[in-house]
């Protein structure tokens, strides 16, 4: 293969990596919206604190002498993935349910405010500038090719679409074969015909915001092992990519804010190979101007009707 | 017995979350990242935090309710009464303020300054959340197009202050329109996300454009604006001169401050009366109407995408004269100036003031700017209360602190319940 083809299929490869993490995010954003019709502001900050105790977990376990892999993978992903699962509970139980119900510009300043407060809370909590940690997992599988221009996939990228995989299948499974999964689709299309059939909706509600928030963490571990980099403003520009990949795919739609994740990474890592760094960012923002004004309801989403 | 098990449950839930993101402090040793257990205050405060919400919950029956009644209005005193005496206290607060700062220090004048901006800025953003209801998390978007215009066209253009302004007004609310032509037909909240990508866009940009904007190190040498050509300095090298020279009074850097405060002031007086006079427009009654129900004005004939437009359009403008002062200000902008914390802490000031309500908009400008500089020591927690305030603000009190006042008219519910089972009573 050529040195350009390779260069190519390195940057579909390194795109859809980073793609797949926004997608575990994105289906935070997408789950809430289509069962409550909110915009969950907070839920970049859940995918940040995620990435902090996964930090946390790694970097303790280190201190205790424990360094067999398996082993301090399995336990930070669990821990990071229970503590963000509360904070997603206690932050629908704190600054969602109690506005539920009210006009929707109340909600989302509401949920703005607990990003603004959880941003901050975290800056208070572990400092605000940049923790590195070293790599856990290095090294790769060599594809095609030699020298720097080499087609290679890393152990990490292989754990990170292992690991996506392994979480949208579970989820899947969960939400078209579950009784709770079942309750969550119910809910997300009459909630008040649900409460009827004695379902209680508070409970559902609260669980989807606890799924949607360990699917965050395990983006944030993830991310945070391939970067190796955290600080209390990731969760912001995470957040915002993240909901640009469910508006994408069409927010409401799980499939949707899978492929929305997969397609924004690819683009983004274009960009950056192809254009310029530095507009990375912005191109995320003007995909998500092109696609509100074009086809609001994304790719797999549905048009919205309004009723009277 | 249910009270105990769910105060129970949220006293422990408090504990773990506190302790699971507190409870290990990380930080950088070398290259590697070391971890060692928070000091015992934190744990301290954590335990008290959980007993506290242990008490809370137990006793949550017996608590008030903490949702206020929105029927519930604040009632004038009698002084503040009347259209005669609203002019009188008008008049009087104006006098205050402008004898303010020739009895003052600098540093006050400073910060009161700093005030007006964020009270034009709140007022600008007031137009757009408050009576429109559009959501907009880019507002400092636009502040940033308005200070970059004058800085730019100082720069490479050599225009003065006052001929500056106008344009950079323009500027901001041209950006307005091109942003808002097409996003409004979106709902409220798609309109948020974008908004906020959009200010993102806008710092991105002004950080990238480096040949143009200067990048990162931003633009300094910004003159401050001049006294009808006279220039507030000790001496200069063209133009027409100083002031003091003109009016033969002795040369003092407090004037400058003065001259500033006086400015911004009167900035903040020609916005609010300029909005004051638009709320009483069609057009102003137009974005209320818009806010309260979208469907209801599109039968009526009303043309959201206009109607929105023009909100937005105006309140970008607004942001684009305060952004133009600003740089006139601080003589340096960068784009750090212009992060979105800033539409937080500007939408905070709405929200808290009460949507829609100009004097509760000032009231609260003046306490979200004057209390972090009163309490430096509090600065660390300041972006901290603020989120809280937004979330309590919402839960509490969803129509703000100093709600607009509205003519209203209810059906007398009493009266319609017994016409309606009169009836059902006749079909019988």
């Amino acid at each position: 293969m050529s040195e350009s083809l390779l260069y190519f299929f390195q940057q579909v490869i390194n795109g859809l990596t980073v793609g797949s993490t926004y997608a575990l995010i994105a289906i935070g954003y997408t789950m809430v919206y289509g069962i409550i019709g909110m915009i969950n502001f907070a839920h970049g900050e859940i995918y940040m604190i995620g990435t902090y105790v996964t930090f946390i977990v790694v970097t303790a376990l280190a201190s205790m002498g424990i360094e067999f892999l398996p082993v301090v993978l399995v336990t930070a992903l669990a821990i990071s993935m229970l503590v963000a699962g509360s904070y997603g509970y206690a932050i629908e139980r704190v600054a969602y349910r109690p506005v539920r119900g009210s006009k929707r510009l109340i909600a989302l300043i509401s949920a703005i405010g607990m990003s603004i407060f959880l941003q901050n809370y975290m800056r208070l909590a572990q400092g605000p500038r940049d923790l590195a940690m070293p790599g856990l997992i290095s090294g790769g599988w060599d594809l095609s090719g030699e020298g720097p221009l080499a087609l290679s996939l890393s152990y990490m990228q292989a754990i990170i679409f292992i690991a996506t995989l392994v979480s949208m299948g579970a989820l899947t499974w969960f939400i078209s074969r579950s009784r709770t999964g079942r309750a969550c689709r119910a809910c997300a299309q009459d909630q008040g015909m649900t409460s009827l059939l004695g379902i209680n909706t508070n409970k559902v509600i609260a669980i989807t915001f606890v799924i949607g928030a360990m699917l965050a963490a395990v983006a944030g571990f993830l991310l945070g092992l391939y970067y190796g980099v955290v600080n209390p403003m990731i969760g912001f520009i995470a957040g915002l990519k993240a909901f640009t990949a469910a508006v994408l795919g069409g927010i409401g739609s799980i499939p949707g804010a899978m492929l929305g994740g997969l397609i924004l990474g690819v683009t983004e890592n274009m960009t950056a190979a192809y254009f310029s760094t530095e507009y990375k960012d912005v191109v995320a923002f003007t995909l998500l101007c092109l696609i509100l004004l074009f086809k609001p309801s994304g790719i797999l989403g549905k048009p919205e009707v309004e009723k009277i | 017995m249910a009270n105990i098990k769910s105060a129970f449950f949220s006293a422990l839930l408090t504990l773990f979350l506190g302790v699971s993101v507190m409870g290990l402090q990380l930080e950088s040793a070398g290259i590697k990242l070391g971890v060692q257990v928070a000091d015992s205050h934190t744990f301290w405060y954590l335990g008290l935090a959980a007993l506290l919400v242990f008490g809370v919950q137990l006793f949550r029956d017996k608590l008030p309710r903490l949702r206020s009644d929105p029927e519930k209005r604040f009632e004038w005193p009698e002084v503040f009464k009347g259209e005669q005496r609203q002019r009188m206290w008008m008049a009087l607060v104006i006098i205050l303020m402008l004898m303010f700062p020739f009895v003052s220090s600098r540093g006050w004048i400073d910060i009161a300054t700093l005030v007006l901006i964020y009270v034009m800025l709140g007022l600008g953003l007031n137009i757009v959340v408050g009576l429109a209801g559009l959501l907009d998390l880019g507002y400092v978007g636009f502040y940033a197009v308005g200070a970059y215009s004058y800085a730019l066209l100082h720069q490479y253009l050599g225009f003065s202050f006052w001929e500056a302004l106008p344009l950079a007004g323009g500027m901001a609310a041209l950006f307005g329109f091109l942003l808002g032509f097409p996003v409004l037909r979106l709902r409220g909240d798609y309109l948020a996300i974008v908004t906020l990508g959009f200010g993102e866009i806008i710092r991105l940009m002004l950080n990238n454009l480096t040949e143009l904007t200067g990048g990162p190190n931003g633009i300094g040498g910004i003159p401050k604006p001049t006294f009808f050509g006279l220039e507030l300095s000790r001496r200069v090298d063209e133009g027409w001169g100083t002031l003091h020279e003109f009016f033969g009074f002795s040369y003092s850097p407090v004037h400058k401050v003065i001259y500033l405060y006086l400015l911004a002031f009167l900035l903040v007086l020609l916005t609010l009366y300029v909005i004051r006079r638009f709320i009483r427009m069609p057009i102003g009654r137009s974005w209320e109407a818009l806010r309260e129900d979208d469907i209801a004005c599109r039968s009526l004939g009303l043309s959201p995408t206009w109607v929105k437009l023009s909100a937005f359009t105006l309140g970008a403008s607004f942001a684009g004269f305060a952004g133009s002062f600003f740089a006139a200000r601080q003589g340096f902008i960068s784009p750090n100036s212009f992060a979105f914390i800033e539409s937080a802490i500007i939408l905070a000031i709405v929200v808290l003031g009460g949507m829609g309500s100009q004097l509760g908009v000032i009231l609260a400008a003046i306490a979200m700017i004057l209390l972090p500089e009163l309490a430096r020591e509090f600065n660390e927690y300041r972006m901290l209360l603020f989120g809280l305030m937004m979330v309590v603000m919402m839960v509490w009190r969803p129509q703000g602190l100093l709600p607009m006042k509205r003519p209203q008219r209810r059906l007398d519910t009493t009266r319609l319940a017994s016409a309606s089972t009169g009836e059902a009573s006749n079909v019988k």
